[in-house]
């Protein structure tokens, strides 16, 4: 077999040592702001304290007077680029519609100044002594409300750009729809409902950070913690309008990001900063910045119309999706398209129609997170699946078992729908769902305590419920990394790569990968991530890549690398290259003769035909493949306090072939916990004038380790022809299944659909009580206009 | 050592002396400024600034021996007392059963709340070196994460539990 399909792994599917861990559990890994830099300077933000409001003049003189402080810069002060801060591919599938600092505040929190100076208190009083003259405008903070004519308009400037409907708040459109009968001619139940998710954000540990400094020859030294070090050189150069070569960005360890360090936020600003003052300067934000002024998780209102047959086949699905973009436009397109593009080709019915609107509100500004639309999407239709049995009188599992996307199969909704743009033709090649259902029901005892919970009667109930969930690997024919090996005498490896490891592991995934190909252990591969003076381009780390996309481009310079160690060792063996193979840090000939990798480098470094073993490669993906998983909970509902509590729960996710389990296990187990907390308390909270309510830890709840409920994650193994060594993602589609399934299984307790998340105690103790089956949300938001069109 | 509560001003400094790390230190530190900012002045890097107001643990130190957020204790406060911080407990050369616990158990994924949890745990088995695991999901509770749910650092506090007791039986 080719070393390039081989199933026998050395390193691979091997739980070796994450290659930072040691350093990071002692303390000396370095973050961010672990270095000494002389002559740092503080940068500080003012923010809006207004939803929505002109700025009519902005008095900066008091404030520059302040002793150390060396610079303050307004919107008039910096060029006027609309950029977004989506840190995508070029170009952007996001509207460019926000500046570095803002000459209209258009939520609570729009940065409107910023200043630099010698010490964090001369900072401070030189933000409070900037005069902001605000003429304040009539808001507008609700997703339906921003739509209807005579809403404010919130961008309002002409040179912004592809901003689809400015005029009524509409920053991202997309309409789709496949019909092969009229809709719902063959359905003999059709269920119509309305779903709303909730403002929530990432809560990396380590808040967004970066630091400007300047090299020896005067280049702009960024060091910053981002995703996506080569996008965020790309903006600040353009926002900035300096030549991208004067900038070099540096990723030192991450402190998580989760999607919120995709946005290129602090980057343009700090950089002006530093210009501006002729000194290196740092922005940190405080958690309550984070809170306030950096991303959330776009909040959908979601209607699902969909209809089956009574024997469970799906005939039609409708489906809406507003996504509430907030203040800017940031992942607007994509977003909203991935709630409908990662949850339809799930399900396969005749009729697939999409309406996706993006809109703005005077609210904080949604961003990249973790599911990326499909954790919204997913809420919804899952939720919809277990509406649908019941009314089919159908087991939720079996109903789903009949309908869902199996190995060989594709989707309309491939072609039709990508992130941002037309998608590309595919058909599933690994699923391991069966599987994965399997697993689950087995792991949580499904059946069994179906039986025990029949006919409870206490005040403490007990449910059962489940969802079932894919995502993708990247995003096919627009994502390109890099990567480029060299070979070392002793037989060990430099591995070079744009890749973005910010806590998921991707250094050690890449490197075992690189490892297996080269044989040898993961210890003889150094590596080096994310700095774009020294490693080759990498989009960087978002839409579930990395191991997929960024593992080929590793593969495939490791098999390049491979090829020119086999050429001279079958000079020193006498043997062909071809009958060499790889394996312990030897060159292993057929008759047996074998000699190390070191002989091998010395030899092309010292004695005969003297060169650098080195090879670099890119790898663009023509596919897409999505992991499936499916989760099951188990939840106690107190029918007197409306609490509810998870008692067990079984994530089981297929992701190919888990390069590192030990890692792909974390990385699902996080995803699983973000979910459970974001189903059950995270939600960001407003005052009536737009104002964040709770922006601390105290306030908006994350789970502490005992807050934590049991849970398992369960690996499916399958192999995926497309990935190195048959890996897909695993990163993102953990996030997906918690929402619905404790929705579900709160229904299953006591007979109650949530269709808003978070499900706190007074929600679910409201709709206990309410004397009406159906939820306000499915009267109020159903007579809206706005809907008429997909009647 | 000096006595505590007794403080001098230096060029409007405050010199205080305290054991750091086992070694006995003297600092010059600021009136407001918190433990957490002079430890990263000194260069010891390892605590964590993750909320700078006692809600996330990233900044964990251990204060004569107890579990301390060093963002929300005055400099001035460490006067006359003992603080360990991840880099006192082992390096990579030779790190502490709890800290190679962790990386064997994988609970570390990007790692900026491990120094702390790693103290908070060193806390734990100092006291109770058989803890079950709702007593290390308790000492834990002070210290977010938000990349692991935790699974893997309660599995790692329990293996470093069992080889600690290996070595003391």
């Amino acid at each position: 077999m080719k070393v390039e399909d081989k199933r026998d792994f050395t390193v691979v599917n091997h739980s070796v040592e994450k290659v930072d861990a040691l350093a990071l559990a002692c303390g000396t890994a370095r973050f961010t702001d672990d270095v000494d830099i002389r002559g740092l300077l503080t940068g500080r933000l003012l923010y809006s304290p207004h939803a929505h409001a002109r700025i009519r003049r902005i008095d900066t003189a008091k404030a520059r007077k302040v002793p150390g402080v060396l610079a303050v810069l307004t919107h008039e002060d910096l060029p006027r680029v609309r950029h977004t801060t989506a840190g995508q591919g070029y170009p952007e599938p996001s509207p460019y519609d926000t500046l570095a600092l803002s000459e209209k505040a258009r939520y609570v929190g729009d940065r409107v100044a910023a200043v630099a100076a010698e010490t964090p208190e001369a900072a401070q009083e030189a933000l409070d002594n900037i005069r902001v003259d605000y003429e304040v405008l009539p808001a507008v903070f609700d997703t339906m409300e921003a739509i209807k004519a005579g809403a404010p308009v919130i961008h309002d400037e002409a040179d912004s750009k592809n901003i689809p409907d400015a005029k009524h708040n509409i920053c991202a459109k997309f309409d789709f729809e496949v019909k092969q009968s009229e809709w719902f001619s063959e359905a003999d139940v059709v269920v119509d409902r309305w779903y709303k998710t909730q403002w929530a954000q990432h809560c990396a540990l380590e808040p967004h950070i970066v630091i400007v400094s300047f090299d020896e020859d005067g280049r702009l030294l960024i060091r910053t913690s981002t995703q996506v070090p080569f996008h965020a050189r790309r903006i600040t150069a353009r926002v900035l309008r300096l030549p991208l070569k004067s900038i070099r960005v540096i990723k030192p360890r991450i402190g998580g990001g989760f999607g919120s360090k995709q946005e290129v936020l602090l980057e343009p600003v700090c950089a002006a900063l530093a210009l501006a003052a002729r000194r290196p300067v740092k922005i940190e934000l405080s958690r309550r910045e984070t809170f306030v002024s950096s991303r959330t998780r776009h909040p959908f209102v979601i209607r699902l119309k969909t209809g089956a047959r009574k024997d469970g086949t799906i005939t039609d699905a409708h489906m809406e999706a507003y996504c509430d973009n907030g203040a800017y436009g940031a992942h607007s397109l994509t977003v909203m398209m991935c709630s409908g593009s990662h949850t339809l080709p799930m399900y396969q019915a005749k009729n697939t129609r999409f309406v996706g609107r993006s809109v703005y509100t005077n609210r904080p500004v949604g961003g990249a997170y973790r599911g990326f639309g499909a954790t919204q999407g997913f809420f919804a239709w899952e939720s919809q699946m277990d509406i649908m049995a019941g009314q089919l009188g159908l087991d939720p599992i079996e109903f789903r078992r009949k309908n869902y996307i199996r190995s060989g199969e594709g989707s309309p909704v491939f072609k039709a729908m990508g992130e941002g743009r037309e998608g590309i033709e595919q058909k599933i090649g690994s699923c391991g769902m069966d599987e994965c259902i399997a697993k689950g029901l087995a792991a949580i005892r499904w059946h069994e305590k179906k039986k025990l919970y029949k006919n409870q009667s206490g005040v403490k109930r007990r449910g059962l419920g489940c969802a079932c969930m894919m995502q993708g690997s990247g995003i096919p024919e627009v994502d390109m990394a890099a990567a480029s090996i060299k070979m070392n005498e002793d037989g060990s490896f430099n591995l070079h790569m744009g890749a973005t490891d910010l806590g998921t592991g991707s250094d050690t995934v890449l490197a075992q990968i690189a490892a297996e190909v080269l044989g040898v252990g993961i210890k003889d591969v150094i590596v080096l991530s994310s700095d774009t003076d020294l490693t080759p381009f990498d989009v960087g780390a978002y839409a579930s890549s990395t191991t997929f996309i960024s593992g080929n481009a590793v593969k495939k310079a490791a098999l390049k690398v491979r090829e020119q160690i086999l050429a001279v060792a079958a000079r020193i063996l006498d043997e062909k290259p071809e009958d060499i193979e790889l394996a312990g840090g030897r060159a292993v000939g057929k008759s047996g003769r074998s000699c190390a990798l070191s002989e091998v480098g010395n030899t092309s470094f010292y004695y005969h035909d003297q060169h650098q073993i080195m090879a670099s490669a890119s790898h663009v993906a023509t596919s897409s493949p999505p992991p499936f998983a499916a989760h099951f909970a188990e939840v106690e509902v107190d029918t007197e306090t409306g609490e509810v509590r998870v008692l067990d729960y079984a994530a089981t996710v297929d992701c190919g072939t888990a390069i590192n389990p030990a890692l792909a296990e974390g990385q699902n187990d996080g995803a699983v916990l973000n979910g459970i907390s974001y189903a059950l308390t995270e939600e960001m909270l407003f005052s009536p004038a737009g104002a964040m309510l709770n922006p601390s830890f105290r306030g908006y709840k994350i789970f502490s380790a005992a807050d934590a409920p049991p849970f398992k994650t369960i690996l499916v193994p399958t192999y995926e022809a497309d990935g190195p060594f048959g890996a897909k993602s695993v990163s993102e589609i953990g996030i997906n299944g918690p929402q619905p399934a404790i929705a579900n299984a709160i229904y299953d307790a006591v007979g109650v659909r949530l269709y808003e998340p978070p499900f706190t105690p007074e929600k679910v103790l409201g709709a206990t009580l309410s004397e009406t089956s159906e939820s306000s949300l499915q009267t109020a938001v159903g007579r809206l206009p706005a809907t008429e069109a997909a009647e | 050592m000096a006595k505590r509560g007794i403080l001098e001003a230096v060029d409007g400094m405050i010199r205080i002396e305290l054991r750091l790390n086992g070694e006995r230190r003297e600092l010059r530190v600021g009136a407001a400024e918190s433990l957490l900012e002079a430890l990263r002045r000194e260069g010891l890097k390892g605590a964590k600034k993750g909320c700078d107001s006692g809600e996330c643990g990233s900044c964990t130190v251990l204060l004569d021996g107890k579990p301390a957020l060093a963002c929300l204790l005055f400099a001035a406060q460490a006067h006359g007392r003992e603080v360990l911080t991840i880099e006192g407990l082992g390096a990579p050369a030779r790190p502490h059963p709890i800290q190679k616990a962790f990386v064997d158990a994988g609970a570390v994924q990007c790692g900026y709340c491990i120094p702390g949890m790693v103290l908070a745990a060193k806390a734990l088995l100092d006291e109770n070196p058989d803890p079950d695991e709702p007593a290390v999901r308790r000492a834990l509770d002070g210290n977010l994460c938000r990349c692991t749910g935790y699974v893997k650092q309660v599995e790692a506090v329990r293996l470093a539990a069992r080889r600690l007791r290996g070595k003391r039986p």
